[in-house]
């Protein structure tokens, strides 16, 4: 790219691709050669009018063409994240999503339930994709599912906290209410390879088969160290991975514990701490745990 | 034709696979090298987001180069790059959603990433769209060439596997008799600023040879 210069002694412009040593023309040393910076070829980039408007202009027609995708792709994304959320029940049931068509066999073997003063009422209103803010509200969705073994299973919605971001899954639990029957977990922006591996089949697999309550009827199922289960109600968790594993566990834990009422057929829910019309022996139970 | 392959583009494109390497040349991108390479797969899926990234953020802002203001540059360049990379998975969430979901945590650290921004700076603002696409896919596939060795070595000794196949035999396990034991240092964060430590050592003493 050749740049213009000018030299002051001759008074003379050349041509050059880098400041010259001395004036081509007259010889003169290179401090009296000046850059001829091009002008007059349409506007100044460095004006401040400009450097605004540019500003201007590029934010609007960025901040249009964000809002164009979101709101021409909200639909399909929508649709997309409901499936795949469907698709993580049925993997909580043993069914591997990527080889069925998940909305025809949720729609065959899933049924979404409300659990309402002690027993399951249908749920009439659309599909939700998060439980978090539901599970809050006292709205306990139960879905009531056929696993791939062809057994009676609940499912229950967990929600909870991981290292950098939520966590969330859903465990499928027998039709007695005491053992998992399988599990799906899965993280808004764990580590990966670290903590991202609670999303890997292995980690899930190991809670099949845990009984969820100890003798005393309370949650038992936890999550440990690498390695180091050993008790029924424990499972291995992640190397190197122990803040997203406790997360898992503690949610594990509080999932259930909210649950509790429903899986035990017991009056005494742990939540009931928060509510005042609770009977005091309901809360004496609470405090022990 | 042969314009479009000269001798210029070529090394716009080898140098930064060697001698110019993003990561232990410029030393650049090293906090992403960090966090995606404890595992082969994660490090691969990085690579190749940066790479695809990099060409084309390089291609808009080298189209742009001549009307940017000079005092506004790095913020329109972090503009581009960020409404690239937001675009790009909002197109992914719709149409593939498999593939976002393995995404979603790489979609932040590719906007943050200073190969995007060095390049972007350093390249795209005074060359045309073709050598500065060929700039992107050389710098990224030169940050992917680290990012895959730090993975291969730390995922081979810290968890025995690559890509998730067992590659140390399972009866080699204390646990089951053997002598073996995963290198549990390998898994943590530190060591892969480590293994990029050698690799940047075993590199220069190579290239020194050379010259």
């Amino acid at each position: 790219m050749a740049k213009k210069f000018i030299c002051e002694i001759c008074n003379q412009t050349f041509e050059a691709a880098s400041m010259p040593d001395k004036c081509p023309i007259c010889g003169a040393d290179s401090s009296h050669i000046k850059e001829v910076k091009s002008k007059g070829k349409g506007i100044n980039t460095n004006s401040n009018v400009y450097t605004v408007v540019y500003a201007s202009v590029m934010v609007i027609i960025v901040a249009f063409m964000l809002a164009f995708v979101a709101s021409a792709l909200k639909e399909t994304q929508d649709a997309n994240v409901a499936n795949d959320t469907k698709g993580q029940i049925l993997t909580a049931l043993g069914y591997d999503k990527a080889a069925i068509n998940v909305a025809e066999v949720y729609s065959e073997k899933v049924q979404d339930n409300l659990f309402v003063d002690g027993e399951l009422k249908a749920y009439e209103g659309d599909f939700n994709t998060t439980y978090g803010a539901l599970i809050k509200n006292g709205e306990l969705h139960v879905f009531t599912a056929t696993t791939a073994q062809g057994e009676t299973a609940y499912v229950i919605p967990v929600v909870g906290r991981g290292l950098w971001g939520g966590l969330w899954g859903y465990i499928a639990v027998n039709e007695t209410k005491d053992k998992v029957l399988g599990t799906y977990f899965y993280h808004e922006s764990e580590t990966a390879g670290l903590g991202a591996r609670i999303g890997e089949k292995w980690f899930q697999d190991q809670f099949i088969g845990k009984p969820i309550f100890d003798e005393n009827g309370n949650v038992a199922l936890t999550v440990v160290k690498a390695g180091a289960a050993q008790a029924e109600n424990e499972v291995d968790g992640v190397t190197g991975a122990t803040l997203t594993v406790n997360g898992v566990s503690a949610m594990v834990k509080d999932g259930l514990t909210t649950y509790a009422k429903f899986l035990s057929g017991d009056e005494c829910p742990v939540e009931a701490t928060d509510e005042k019309s609770q009977e005091a022996e309901c809360e004496q139970t609470d405090v022990e745990q | 034709m042969s314009k479009l392959f000269s001798n210029e583009n070529k090394a716009a494109f080898t140098n930064p696979l060697n001698m110019d390497n993003p990561v232990t040349v410029q030393v650049l991108g090293i906090c992403s090298a960090l966090a995606v390479t404890s595992q082969l797969k994660p490090a691969i899926v990085m690579g190749l987001s940066v790479t695809v990234i990099t060409a084309f953020s390089n291609v808009i802002i080298s189209l742009l180069r001549k009307t940017i203001p000079n005092r506004i540059r790095i913020i329109v360049q972090l503009v581009v790059v960020a409404a690239l990379v937001t675009i790009v998975s909002q197109l992914l969430k719709a149409y593939v959603y498999d593939v976002s979901v393995q995404l979603s945590v790489y979609v932040g650290l590719i906007i943050t990433n200073c190969i995007l921004m060095g390049r972007l700076e350093a390249f795209a603002m005074q060359n045309g769209p073709w050598p500065s696409f060929l700039d992107g896919i050389g710098n990224g596939l030169g940050y992917a060439a680290i990012l895959v060795i730090v993975g291969f070595v730390r995922e081979l000794l810290g968890f025995g596997t690559l890509l998730g196949f067992q590659i140390i035999p399972q009866s080699w396990y204390v646990v089951n008799g053997g002598w073996y034991m995963n290198n549990g240092m390998m898994v943590m964060p530190a060591m892969s600023l480590i293994i990029v430590g050698c690799v940047i050592w075993a590199h220069r003493s190579i290239n020194k040879e050379k010259k």
